[in-house]
């Protein structure tokens, strides 16, 4: 138990070493220049890093708070939607799309939050699961407004004006990526910034042993939910970005397999560290559009590469050290 | 209107049913083995194609008795080869082996059966209306309902009366003290597991029989299942039985004068019970927490 609470710190502080984020930033910034000589495209580095930015923000609450959501695809598809809706009826600016969708997001979950707060475990999940399918079946049967099945379309994202400068993201390829890069990076940053807070720590502490944490007078309801809360605003905002990426939102960003994925993500780059879920969400990524180039049984592999992670790789490609089980 | 209602009913009836079989089976193994089974509607499905398999050499009535037990016989295999490895770790582990499986078994009933629906034969006794005035209720939907309810009778009673229910209902409260007496806790694990698939793959029968048959027939099922469980308390049978009925006929008769909102309801049931008595109808305090 002892050697859990030290190590966690310790991990972290690999996930800071200067010489890691130098070579982790730089093969993110020269994706352009080195994707396209493996044969693969832009448009992929882009899905990495938002579900990237999905999965991260669910390791907030799965790797540092030890609580399990397993519905996190409905505050994905709420910020998705939010931003769709907003630049197909509202207005036309990417910026307030954004906005828009991560509130819309991050505040569903917020008030979720409270709902469930004093669930745990397997019926906290559950709870999740069924609250992310209401907004599945919403998105699904209200064809008038949301697009239905189709899923909704008639919105593209609007290139962005700073004062006399206009960032034109409207075509695909490099410009937009690092468009996308740029969120993640803040994005990311400020996710840092509250694991390193005290408050993050403290985060942990509930992780490692709630009832001693309760002991010493945390208030771990109330730290739970704004777990929950902060975590459900990054997944929207990557929400969002999946939106624009896609100049499309459909039901199945809310399904329940949606969040399966984000938490395999996790779970094979190693939740509990900083930079798992990234890792994850790029092999996912690549595997899952690999498999289905190859076979239409993408399903059966899919499935067994879930089935093999929890046997025989638990710990994901980052997480080598041993933890406590359950 | 009064026809419109009774056939709503009776739907509701039906559809409550199935919520309650699998519900009952999903519930059995979440409070026993603190497992979510993601696969159980594929389990469901895997009962129905087994019965369409079978029924040609066995009839439907063979069918409708071997199939269940086939799927539960699987659910044992699945079992020692899975699922027991994960009991003792964190259950983001136990849902994502169970969503994994969950991929696997649709795509192996597509890849065997074809993405196709087909259909389930029925003996024609079933397949005739009641009478010429209720002409929309068929034998079968009664034969269901009656199936259903001596099954859940039965389950009641085997865990009430027998030994091995018993132990499972004290495993349900408190599995350590139950090791402790020097009970086999693996196999009673087991064996409860291959009852809940049991339960499904009975399900999967009957729904053939009504709907027909298709790789992701149970995913329907599943969040209503989920949502029964929840509102009729996670740790109790009895309430999943209540909470299946409840929101099958809610939806039912929503349907009746609002059919689009069917789905909706059963969701607003599930927040008003998160939201005024979070343990469930007949959960008991502190199970979910």
């Amino acid at each position: 138990m002892s050697t859990a609470i030290i190590a966690a710190p310790e991990r972290r502080a690999a996930g800071r070493h200067p010489l890691v984020l130098i070579v982790i930033w730089a093969a993110l910034i020269t994706v352009p220049i080195w994707l396209p000589l493996l044969g693969g495209y832009t448009a992929l580095a882009g899905r990495v890093l938002v579900f990237g930015l999905a999965a991260m923000g669910l390791n907030l609450l799965l790797g540092f708070t030890g609580v399990l959501s397993f519905g996190h695809a409905a505050y994905f598809g709420l910020g998705a939607y939010g931003a769709g809706l907003t630049l197909r009826y509202v207005v036309h600016s990417t910026p307030l799309a954004m906005l828009a969708g991560t509130l819309f997001g991050g505040l569903a979950g917020t008030l979720f939050g409270l709902l469930i707060v004093h669930r745990r475990g397997v019926y906290f999940a559950m709870c999740t699961i069924a609250f992310g399918q209401l907004w599945y079946y919403l998105a699904y049967s209200w064809n008038s407004f949301t697009g239905g099945f189709d899923g909704l379309r008639d919105f593209h994202r609007e290139p962005i004006g700073f004062g006399p400068f206009t960032l034109d993201i409207t075509q695909g390829g490099p410009t937009f990526y690092y468009f996308l890069l740029a969120i993640f990076a803040i994005a990311i940053a400020l996710m840092g910034i509250v694991l390193r807070s005290p408050f993050g720590r403290t985060l942990v502490a509930i992780r490692e042993n709630e009832r001693r944490a309760r002991f010493l007078g945390i208030p771990v309801e109330q730290h739970i939910w704004l777990s929950f809360s902060i975590s459900c605003f990054f997944t929207a905002l990557a929400g969002t970005l999946y939106a624009l990426l896609n100049n499309f939102a459909d039901p199945m960003a809310l399904h329940y397999s949606l969040s399966g994925y984000f938490v395999v993500m996790t779970v094979i780059g190693g939740m509990r560290t900083f930079w798992g879920p990234l890792l994850g969400a790029a092999v996912f990524v690549m595997l899952q559009d690999y498999i289905s180039s190859m076979t239409v049984n993408w399903m059966s592999f899919i499935g067994v590469i879930f089935i093999l992670v929890v046997l025989f790789f638990p710990r994901g490609l980052l997480g080598t050290r041993h933890w406590r089980a359950s | 209107m009064a026809q419109v209602i009774l056939y709503n009913v009776t739907n509701g009836l039906i559809i409550g049913a199935f919520y309650v079989l699998m519900a009952l089976g999903l519930s059995l193994i979440l409070n026993l083995s603190n497992v979510i089974n993601f696969a159980h509607g594929n389990f469901l499905a895997l009962g129905g194609y087994l019965a369409y398999a079978l029924s040609p050499t066995l009839g439907y009535w063979g069918a409708l008795l071997v199939s269940p037990l086939l799927v539960g016989l699987i659910g044992v295999v699945v079992e020692r080869l899975m699922i027991r490895r994960i009991y003792n770790r964190d259950p983001v582990y136990s849902l994502l082996l169970t969503f994994g499986l969950a991929f696997v078994m649709q795509d192996v009933a597509r890849y065997i059966w074809g993405p196709n629906g087909l259909p389930l034969g029925l003996p024609a006794v079933l397949a005739q209306p009641i009478s010429a005035n209720l002409f929309f209720i068929t034998w079968y939907r009664i034969f269901m309902v009656a199936v259903v309810i001596v099954s859940v009778a039965g389950l009641f009673a085997f865990l009430r009366y027998t030994r091995i229910g018993l132990r499972i209902r004290a495993g349900t409260l408190d599995l350590e003290t139950v090791a402790t007496l020097g009970i086999n806790v693996r196999h009673l694990r087991t064996f409860n597991f291959a009852v809940g698939c049991f339960l499904a793959g009975l399900s999967g029968v009957l729904a053939a029989g009504q709907i027909g048959l298709n790789p992701n027939m149970g995913d329907d099922l599943l969040m209503p299942s989920f949502i029964a469980i929840i509102v009729g308390g996670v740790g109790s049978l009895i309430g999943t039985l209540f909470g299946g009925l409840l929101i099958g006929m809610a939806a039912a008769l929503t349907t009746v004068f609002y059919p689009s909102a069917s789905e909706a309801v059963i969701y607003a049931i599930l927040m008003a019970v998160l939201l005024i008595r979070p343990r469930g109808l007949i959960g008991e305090e502190g199970m979910m927490s």
